[in-house]
């Protein structure tokens, strides 16, 4: 008897599991040819350092085939490439893989592997590559496949094609930051002789500080705090106090004032305030907008297809492939869909054996087969052979795009909660009105200059820049610990969403169960032959549940197969070896002790003898149980496109039968979730595929799951890792935490507008003073938040 | 006391430079990509293989 000694081997390349079947170089071990031939490339252009910087940097090349003809055509290429001259084309390829210092370190080095290219540049967080190549002795498609080659295939779709002529909204803010620090720094030195007193012979100074203080607020407010007026101007036009009005307020006052005391020799003004005031909001606004930009959240389903498709073209008796645009694709042209590949527009089919993944669409897990001469949706993804389809319907009218733009599933902007700051800044802006204006009358009959002066003075003090200040900072901290746990947020306003959210919707298929991953288990005994039976009846079947069959049963020999009849949509029979084998539905089977309940069964029958049944059974991510110890607080509902044949397994974290919905259309999802809204339900949808997209978007918070966060993520607001499902909880708590946090600071905030008002109030603030007090609220608030956050996330275990 | 005048004119303008040369490195896209750099820094330029091929063709053509 032989030992089998079971150590593991891993894969040089990709760090996998090698199995039986491993190859083996320069005493390497591989786990597929795929990965050899990467090693191969790179040992050849003495690029295995890549090796060095990590262990395993490579991904699994086992089972992809490359197609890259398209890019040969000019009318696509002329939409990718960023600068192309005689000699150089400048492209910027997006490389989805790109995780570690060895792809930095190989993707620039290409130069090494071919000199026609020379530059390559990474940009790790945007994962993108740009490539600077001669176009006489390097094509894009050759670079292309080149890159593929060494494992890094670019993500070419429509929507980079499309993207590429909208340009986008240049943004100043880091240079109004940049101009607003600067000016903000001068003016403090300006000031610092003032506060510290001059002596009577330095008096000429004070003249000329001032003006230059003057000179320096000029850009600080209309450049870097232009802004400020014109959101506040917009707003009181469209009768809305946000948080902009008081701040341009204050902002103006501030400006007028100094102006005033300067130009009248009256003081020296508050230049040192405004200048910070507006230095700080900007720096605000900008860790606000802290995105994390190497997740798109905008993708749609253009990204999801192909950029061109193989059209078939006949011109006497030969038949030939040409890639051509899919925005070009017509009615009537014949196109060929290979493995993997998505069909992009509703098409007849005309050849080949359909068994097309309509996973992505409806949510059905399981592949479904069509026969010639059917009606093939767009967006289904072939797992068979080659297909050759005639296409009925341009892309744009297909099933697909026309449910991606249904109107029921754009989102208007102000179909959101609003944030506590906003709802709080209205009342804010009204209190300081009434304060000032108080002031203002009680001194105006015995003092008018001092009247004036308590006015602005309380305008100015209560100016809430902290206020503005602790909502990004605490949401941005919030952010990041978010982005640790691989729970990706669109922006900071997400966080407090998430905080207010009392209702859960979950999608079933890819969503609670894992994606492609159904687990096949044989509830009967078999002996060994008629497993081997078995196995030789389903290895005849293309059917999906026959291959997963063959798959769980493992190797056998294939036995001789008489009689074989297929039923669609029913089952299999043959002889084997004088035994006549039934494989297929209850129904099918016809035996009265099969209890007739779902279709995910598929039942043996050998010479009339019941002898056992192959259950299906998805098999649910990690974590559920975690999510369902929300329970008591949080209320539960199921969407699903799928069939019910999970409903009893379903049973044990669904509390009862309504809160479970199948075979639901994407728009019965939407009116789903409307309904519970109206019923004053935050309701958080959890969701995959474009079968969700309406209901991620009419939700409160529509959370993306995957388990490739470069995927497709429609509309959504947050796209969670599916690994971290089982923190979702923890996340809940967090995100109540940090609205506790920013609660807080508004209260520390508001004690200091108190402290500074009652200086303000009386007419006798000092430049001093001010110069003090909006800084010190400032530094405590960020501090406050950034350690409160920090706390808050250790506590909850996401740090 | 004049020279105050001077000195602060002197200040002003270091600080305008300072300022240019950060626009200046804004606009060339030096704040775009602030990760990968602090990695490229790290790895080596001359890969190990190289050095090595090197020394043996010294050691062949000796």
């Amino acid at each position: 008897m032989g030992v089998h000694t079971l150590t593991q081997v891993d894969c040089y390349h990709c760090g996998n599991e090698c199995n039986e079947t491993h190859y083996e170089l320069d005493d390497k071990s591989f786990c597929c040819l795929g990965c050899k031939g990467v090693y191969q490339v790179l040992s050849q252009s003495g690029l295995c350092n890549y090796y060095t910087y990590n262990d395993h940097p490579g991904a699994n090349r086992a089972s992809v085939d490359k197609r890259f003809e398209f890019l040969d055509e000019p009318s696509i290429i002329g939409d990718l490439i960023d600068y192309a001259d005689d000699r150089i084309v400048i492209a910027t390829l997006y490389i989805p893989y790109m995780h570690c210092s060895s792809c930095i370190w190989l993707l620039e080095q290409l130069n090494r592997i071919n000199p026609a290219i020379y530059y390559s540049r990474v940009d790790f967080l945007k994962k993108q590559l740009n490539v600077r190549f001669n176009k006489s002795d390097i094509s894009l498609r050759q670079v292309v496949e080149l890159l593929y080659d060494i494992g890094y295939e670019p993500l070419i779709s429509l929507q980079d094609v499309v993207k590429k002529q909208i340009t986008g909204k240049k943004d100043n803010l880091v240079k109004k930051i940049a101009l607003a620090g600067f000016c903000f720094g001068n003016v403090m030195l300006m000031s610092f002789p003032e506060y510290l007193g001059l002596s009577g012979q330095e008096q000429t100074f004070r003249q000329f500080f001032g003006w230059l203080n003057i000179l320096f607020s000029l850009p600080v407010v209309f450049y870097s705090g232009t802004e400020y007026f014109t959101s506040a101007w917009n707003n009181l036009r469209n009768r809305i106090l946000n948080i902009d009005f008081p701040l341009a307020l204050g902002i103006a006052v501030l400006f007028v004032r100094t102006l005033a005391e300067i130009l009248t020799h009256t003081g020296s003004g508050f230049a040192d305030t405004l200048c910070g005031l507006v230095f700080f909001l900007l720096v605000g606004k900008f860790v606000q907008r802290k995105t994390y930009y190497h997740i798109s959240f905008e993708r749609d389903y253009r990204s999801f297809f192909p950029v061109a498709v193989q059209v078939l073209e006949e011109n006497q008796e030969e038949k030939r492939e040409r890639p051509v645009p899919l925005s070009e694709l017509k009615v009537g042209q014949r196109i060929r869909i290979r493995h993997n590949e998505i069909i992009p527009a509703d098409a007849i089919l005309l050849q080949g054996d359909a068994l097309i993944d309509f996973s992505f669409v409806t949510g059905e897990a399981i592949p479904v087969s069509r026969i010639a001469g059917e009606i093939i949706y767009a967006g289904g993804r072939q797992t068979g052979g080659a297909l050759e389809l005639e296409v009925i319907k341009p892309v744009s009218q297909s099933y697909l795009t026309q449910l991606w733009n249904n109107e029921a599933f754009t989102r208007l902007p102000d179909n959101r909660m609003q944030t506590f700051s906003e709802k709080v800044s209205r009342y804010f802006s009204v209190a300081l009105l009434v304060v000032a204006l108080g002031a203002l009358l009680f001194w105006l009959p015995t003092d008018v200059s001092r009247a004036v002066s308590a006015f602005t003075a309380v305008l100015i003090v209560a100016c809430p820049c902290a206020l503005a200040l602790s909502t990004p900072f605490t949401m941005s901290a919030a952010l990041s610990v978010f982005d640790r746990n691989f729970f990706y947020l669109k922006n900071t306003a997400v966080v407090e969403q998430l905080a207010r959210i009392n209702m859960l919707v979950l999608d079933k298929t890819g969503t609670i169960t894992t994606g492609a991953d159904t687990t096949v288990s044989l509830h009967g005994e078999l002996t060994d032959l008629e497993k081997n039976m078995v196995y030789s009846l389903c290895g005849n079947s293309s059917h999906p549940l026959s291959r997963q069959i063959c798959r769980m049963l493992g190797e056998h020999t294939l036995l001789l197969v008489n009689n074989y009849r297929e039923i669609a949509g029913k089952g299999i029979s043959a002889t084997v070896k004088g035994h006549t084998i039934q494989i297929g539905s209850a129904s099918f089977a016809a035996q009265p002790s099969i209890k007739l309940k779902t279709a995910t069964e598929v039942h043996v029958v050998i010479d009339e003898v019941y002898r056992g049944t192959f259950v299906f059974k998805q098999s649910f991510r990690n974590g559920l149980k975690q999510i369902f110890s929300l329970k008591p607080q949080y209320q539960f509902c199921l969407l699903s496109g799928d069939q019910d044949y999970e409903r009893d397994v379903l049973c044990n974290f669904f509390e009862d039968d309504n809160c479970m919905h199948f075979q639901q259309s994407p728009q019965d999802k939407l009116d789903f979730i409307k309904a519970l809204q109206l019923k004053g339900g935050k309701v958080m949808m959890i969701g995959d595929g474009l079968n969700d997209a309406g209901a991620l978007k009419q939700s409160d918070l529509g959370v993306a799951i995957t388990d490739d966060v470069n995927n497709f993520s429609p509309g959504s607001d947050a796209i969670l890792d599916g690994q971290s499902l089982s923190k979702l909880p923890e996340f809940f708590k967090f995100s109540k935490d940090s609205v506790r946090i920013i609660h807080i600071s508004f209260l520390i905030s508001l004690t200091y507008n108190c402290i500074g008002l009652s200086y303000a109030i009386t007419g006798h603030l000092s430049p001093l003073i001010a110069a003090i007090l909006m800084p010190l609220s400032t530094a405590t608030i960020i501090s406050f938040t950034s350690i409160a956050t920090h706390i808050a996330a250790k506590n909850r275990r996401l740090l | 006391m004049s020279i105050i005048y001077f000195l602060i004119g002197c200040s002003i303008l270091l600080a305008l430079m300072f300022l240019c040369a950060f626009f200046w490195a804004q606009r060339h896209g030096q704040h775009e990509d602030l990760y990968t750099p602090s990695v490229r820094i790290l790895l080596d330029d001359q890969p190990d293989v190289n050095s090595q091929n090197s020394d043996e063709d010294q050691f062949l053509s000796q």
